[in-house]
């Protein structure tokens, strides 16, 4: 359901029953599950309008990101055929082949975002250039033939959507058997084109944003997994009519184009004119996003060290997906919004001071609970404190104030952050990391300042030459600026002086030149003794005063700088009500998004009380409880065994078990001729191994299973 | 005096059809010799074979173009990739060329039983000879069984005079079915000589130049190519594509058409670039022309081989190096590249004798997942929890094409992977995170 409309107005969209449904459910379901019920429908509401806000941005911000390379193929593809009409009768164009131009698009590894790329390259293409679209996916098109189906397929179908007037003229054609060959395309591309040029003219609207022959566009997504036989057919065939229509393939590429060479032979790629297109690396997109989202105080909610460095961990080790990332940060928001009864004041300063006006007796006892106010109230005076402690109102009014405060410390931490990163990226081997977010993580960490990292940059910032010293002032200058900071004003007038110190010292340092430069003619012609003296001399007084103006500054500087971060870059856990606004459960985080089957399955099987919570089966940890559900028996008894499993020792330490509890009242019949039900049961407890794939039936010997699993979950 | 000679044929026709097939004259005078008159009971089929680009196509096309009396149906088996495509693809062009004004809607044509029956229809004419060309034929014997012995006796089973033509780059002892067939009439089309394609090239000269220039140039052309591309079709595109750099002192006056010494010095390191360039795909022959126009050196363009550098997840990284590991290095030595004590092992006390020769050469061998995470575990410094992310990066890693899964995909039973990398690659990997992987090779020891 779009509202999108030039003009304003109403839009009405009928209810579906099963939508409203849905939607009830998530919001029950929020209120269901979270420990604290105040406030939880404010919350799902706050929650819910920051996802939406959150994934608008990220949506603009990737568009942002994707537009240049966009633009360059949009430009290729205008490129590819209009040589060839344009000047057909030359001697060049008859004579050399015809060869298909071949976009290779270099995505980068991560497979999982390369969906919203392509969806959004194929929307562009589509407003732009032609509406003659077809992606092709690998699992789609295991032979030629399913090829050329999905091809056709996407193509006609295409057509029926740009007008819809035409419908029945073709509703026939994609219902009966279309023969799926080059030819049938063509005589449809002829049609299709013809039709469109013939419109009227109220209609011709909607064609003319493509272009005059629109080319035909096939996108195979996935480059790496189509078999190299098909695509040598597609190719081969295609190029045999590449003069009848104007035919662009778009390879999507995960790896790299290399990948061309070794899936078509030379025969083949000769056939296609390859033009090479890169996306911005992933790690790239990812400082991107993080700069626009995290290090913004656009958004009211902020990550905590740990959590960052878990989505950052996933993000670098396992999937290189901005997608994923974007994503966990979405998880993050619902389960501070679920979790947190006071994530109701996570929100903009103005509306957060009305909700405190607001809270109820509970939720300000939530806030007497938090460890940071705790510390604060301990801080204050004893008649504060037992007004804080006691009197509801007073307490609204300290939390309003102590909100602002928080607020004025996120405005002047990120500048101040940004101007830290101007300094530390520059230095020589990145002490304190190349990235802005290494030094966000290192600033949340704790006191930045006491750490040694920060203290050989600040060592190695005394040694930066000037030039170095005036490009990073002035790029600080122009970071505080264009920032909201309040506070910023005398900071900025600190450094344009010190600036203008440097513009000084330089004019000093040519008029010294030029009243040296007469004197050291003036040595030249002395003799070898008074030189030598003279030098001593230098040395001397070198020696002596040490410190150049230069050098004098450029420490005033550097202490400058070191002031500003222990003023405004403190830990944000030092900051009162900071669990408001900051997330900061990692492990919830790390269970959700980097799952460990195999370790889950062996707590459940090994310690059965984990999960299902009953008494009865706490137990000591080495020895195996008869209470436990008869697969978790099994499993411990097989955790003992080797390679290969002898079926009747199994069955009859299960029975051992199993019976243990009644051993002394059991007669000693049963103890040699196993119990039909425990037989049963244990059969059943194997099978349900096998269906885990533990284990699996093995011809090598009889009456044996084999062990699939080791030790080292 | 004129190679071709033929009753049926106007001699004007004929010159011209010289003309069009240089160096193709005894093949096609054979051909024509075969057909014969078009009243005359044909050969029932031929089988044309030559290397890529010998003329087989060119030369049939030009033949049965230029000599209007043959009618034929020409079709490229690759497009037509299944039989009922192929078969449906004859009897429309037959009836496009039986009657021009009716355009029959294509008749489902499933079987060569239809086919037959369906033929016989479209040409009702019992006498005059009809041509059925059938170009790239390896692809018919992929498809059923019964298509090819069928299509070599198509006069005999038709009972119409036609001949079927298949143009092929193998020998026709690969076709031959192993129940037996009936024997077509074979033709080889030899290479071109170096003397042909001159030939052939120069015939095709740009208006403005003199035939000599361009033979000059396509002289110089064929010294660089010869030795590694006889392919006619891929020699003209690159003429084609040079050919306004070699003008370039011509059109500024530098030198004169008869001055080929300097215009030699000209071309030749342009040519040899284009070699190393545009032949081998690495840069399009689109870009190839706009930096001659604008003159720029060639590092600005980078080829496609320069950018091999893949960049991947760091646990992804080290579960390549281990696939790489596991895959070269023989099971026994896991223990002593792997483990803390293994003591000392000497290679020549450990190393059977087939073993002696390089497992590089021999190819990556096959593992199983549980060997691929133990070597994991061991080459990781910090702990790894197999973790679901782990294991779909592994499958990760099987779509990108870097290790390939071998064997039934059985999943409860133990997955077998292999790694399909090259030694090169894997080296930048392990360069990236300071991993010095031949200190873990069994053939480096």
């Amino acid at each position: 359901m779009s509202t999108r409309s030039l003009s304003k107005g109403c839009f009405v969209f009928k209810p579906s029953p099963k939508k409203r449904k849905v939607s009830r459910t998530t919001a029950y379901y929020f209120r269901e599950g979270s420990s604290d019920l105040e406030d939880s429908e404010l919350r799902f509401a706050t929650c819910q309008s920051l996802q939406k806000q959150v994934k608008s941005e990220t949506e603009q911000i990737e568009e942002e990101l994707n537009e240049q390379l966009f633009d360059n193929l949009v430009s290729f593809l205008r490129r590819s055929h209009s040589a060839f009409q344009e000047k057909k009768t030359e001697w060049t164009c008859r004579t050399k082949s015809r060869e298909i131009p071949t976009a290779a698009l270099v995505l980068g590894v991560n497979v999982t975002d390369h969906d919203f790329t392509f969806r959004s390259l194929s929307e562009v293409l589509q407003n732009n250039v032609t509406p003659y679209i077809a992606l092709l996916e690998a699992k789609d098109c295991p032979g030629i033939k399913n090829l050329m189906q999905k091809l056709l397929g996407q193509l006609m179908n295409c057509c029926i959507d740009v007008d819809s007037s035409e419908e029945e003229d073709y509703e026939h054609v994609s219902r009966s058997r279309v023969r799926c060959s080059m030819t049938t395309l063509i005589n449809w591309y002829e049609s299709a084109t013809k039709r469109t040029d013939s419109e009227t003219p109220g209609k011709k609207r909607t064609s003319s944003r493509h272009w005059q022959s629109p080319p035909v566009v096939v996108i195979f997504k996935d480059m790496e997994s189509f078999t190299t036989k098909v695509l040598q057919d597609f190719v081969v065939i295609s190029s045999q009519h590449i003069g009848e229509f104007p035919l662009v393939l778009i390879f999507g590429i995960a790896t790299s184009p290399m990948i061309i060479h070794s899936l078509l032979p030379h025969s083949v790629s000769s056939l296609l004119c390859i033009e090479l297109f890169q996306s911005l690396s992933c790690k790239d997109h990812l400082s991107t996003i993080i700069d626009k989202i995290l290090l913004t105080t656009q958004f009211p909610l902020k990550l905590s060290e740990k959590v960052l460095q878990v989505l950052i961990n996933i993000f670098l080790y396992h999937d290189f997906s901005v997608q994923n990332f974007i994503k966990g940060f979405q998880l993050c928001i619902v389960e501070h919004f679920h979790s947190n009864p006071l994530s109701v004041l996570c929100c903009q300063l103005e509306e957060a001071k009305r909700r405190v006006n607001s809270l109820s007796h509970n939720q300000c006892e939530n806030v007497r609970r938090l460890p940071s106010f705790r510390r604060y109230v301990e801080s204050q005076v004893s008649e504060k404190q037992i007004a804080l402690l006691t009197v509801d109102s007073s307490l609204k009014e300290a939390v309003q104030k102590l909100l602002e405060d928080l607020n004025v410390y996120h405005e002047n931490y990120f500048p101040i952050l940004r101007c830290l990163h101007v300094f530390t990226s520059s230095l020589p081997k990145y002490p304190l990391g190349k990235q802005i977010r290494e030094l966000h993580c290192a600033c949340l960490e704790n006191r930045v300042w006491e750490t040694e990292e920060y203290e050989s940059s600040l060592q190695l910032a005394r040694m930066l030459n000037k030039s170095d010293l005036v490009t990073m002032l002035q790029k600080c200058v122009e970071i505080l600026v264009s920032s909201p900071g309040r506070e910023f004003d005398e900071i900025v007038e600190k450094l344009k002086e010190f600036l203008t110190q440097f513009q000084k010292l330089e004019e000093a340092y040519q008029e010294r030149d030029e009243s040296i430069s007469p004197q050291k003619e003036l040595q030249k012609k002395t003799n070898l003794y008074h030189l030598q003296k003279t030098l001593l001399e230098l040395k001397e007084s070198r020696r002596s005063k040490k410190l150049t103006k230069f050098e004098m500054l450029r420490f005033e500087v550097v202490d400058y700088i070191d002031s500003l971060v222990r003023h405004y870059l403190v830990p944000a856990d030092h900051k009162t009500l900071h669990e408001i606004v900051y997330f900061n459960t990692a492990s919830v985080l790390r269970e959700h998004l980097n799952a460990a089957p195999r370790i889950a399955l062996h707590t459940a099987l090994n310690n059965p009380y984990s999960y299902l919570k009953s008494e009865a089966l706490k137990s000591d940890g080495g020895s195996i409880s008869n209470k436990a559900p008869d697969i978790c028996i099994a499993y411990k008894l097989h955790l003992e065994c080797g390679r290969l499993i002898n079926l009747a020792d199994w069955l009859e330490a299960f029975s051992t078990v199993v019976t243990a509890a009644e051993g002394p009242t059991a007669d000693a019949a049963s103890s040699d001729q196993v119990d039909d039900v425990i037989h049963a049961r244990f059969i059943r407890a194997v099978s349900e191994l096998e269906l885990l794939g533990f284990i699996k039936p093995s011809k090598q010997k009889t009456d044996h299973v084999a062990r699939l699993t080791w030790g080292g979950c | 005096m004129p190679i071709l000679e033929h009753p049926a044929y106007p001699p004007a026709t004929l010159l011209c059809l010289e003309s069009l097939v240089p160096c193709r004259e005894s093949q096609v005078s054979m051909l024509l010799s075969i057909f014969g008159e078009r009243q005359q009971l044909s050969f029932p089929s031929i089988f044309i074979y030559g290397h890529t680009s010998s003329g087989k196509t060119y030369v049939m096309k030009t033949l049965l173009n230029t000599l209007q009396q043959l009618p034929h149906v020409f079709v490229n088996c690759v497009e037509c990739f299944t039989s009922r495509l192929l078969l449906e693809e004859i009897l429309i062009q037959l009836q496009n060329h039986s009657s021009e004004t009716r355009r029959a809607s294509p008749v489902p044509c499933d079987t060569f039983n239809d086919f037959v029956r369906l033929f016989k229809q479209a040409l009702v004419s019992q006498n005059l000879q009809d041509q059925t060309v059938l170009d790239r034929a390896e692809q018919l014997r992929e498809m059923e069984a019964n298509i090819l012995p069928a299509f070599l006796r198509l006069q005999e089973l038709t009972d119409r005079n036609v001949t079927v033509i298949l143009l092929s780059e193998i020998v026709w002892e690969m076709f031959r079915p192993n129940t037996g067939c009936f024997e077509p009439f074979i033709l080889y089309f030899p290479d071109y000589s170096i003397g042909h394609l001159q030939k052939i090239l120069s015939q095709n000269h740009p208006p403005e130049y003199s035939a000599d220039f361009y033979s000059a140039y396509i002289n110089i052309l064929l010294g660089v190519f010869y030795m590694v591309c006889r392919d006619l079709k891929e020699l003209q595109h690159l003429a084609a594509l040079n050919f306004s750099k070699y003008c370039e002192p011509v059109v500024r006056k530098e030198a004169k058409e008869r001055d080929t010494r300097k215009l030699w010095k000209n071309i030749e390191p342009h040519l040899k670039k284009a070699m190393q360039t545009v032949y081998l795909r690495e840069i399009s022959s689109s870009q190839w022309e706009r930096l001659q126009c604008e003159e720029g050196e060639l590092g600005q363009i980078k080829g496609l081989s320069a950018h091999a550098h893949v960049e991947l997840p760091y646990y992804s990284k080290f579960l390549l190096i281990a696939a790489y590991l596991a895959s070269y290095n023989p099971v026994r030595t896991d223990k002593r590249f792997f483990l803390k004590h293994h003591g000392k092992i000497k290679k020549t006390n450990f190393m059977k004798k087939h073993e002696k020769t390089s497992n590089h050469l021999l190819g990556p061998k096959p593992f199983p997942l549980d060997r691929l995470l133990a070597i994991l575990y061991s080459i990781v410094d910090n702990r790894v929890a197999p973790t679901a992310n782990i294991f779909s990066q592994i499958t990760s890693l099987v779509t990108l094409q870097l290790l390939s899964v071998v064997g039934n995909n059985d999943q409860l039973d133990g997955p077998r992977y292999k790694c399909t990398v090259s030694l090169d690659f894997i080296r930048a990997i392990a360069r990236t995170v300071n991993f010095d992987i031949i200190k873990y090779l069994y053939d480096f020891l």
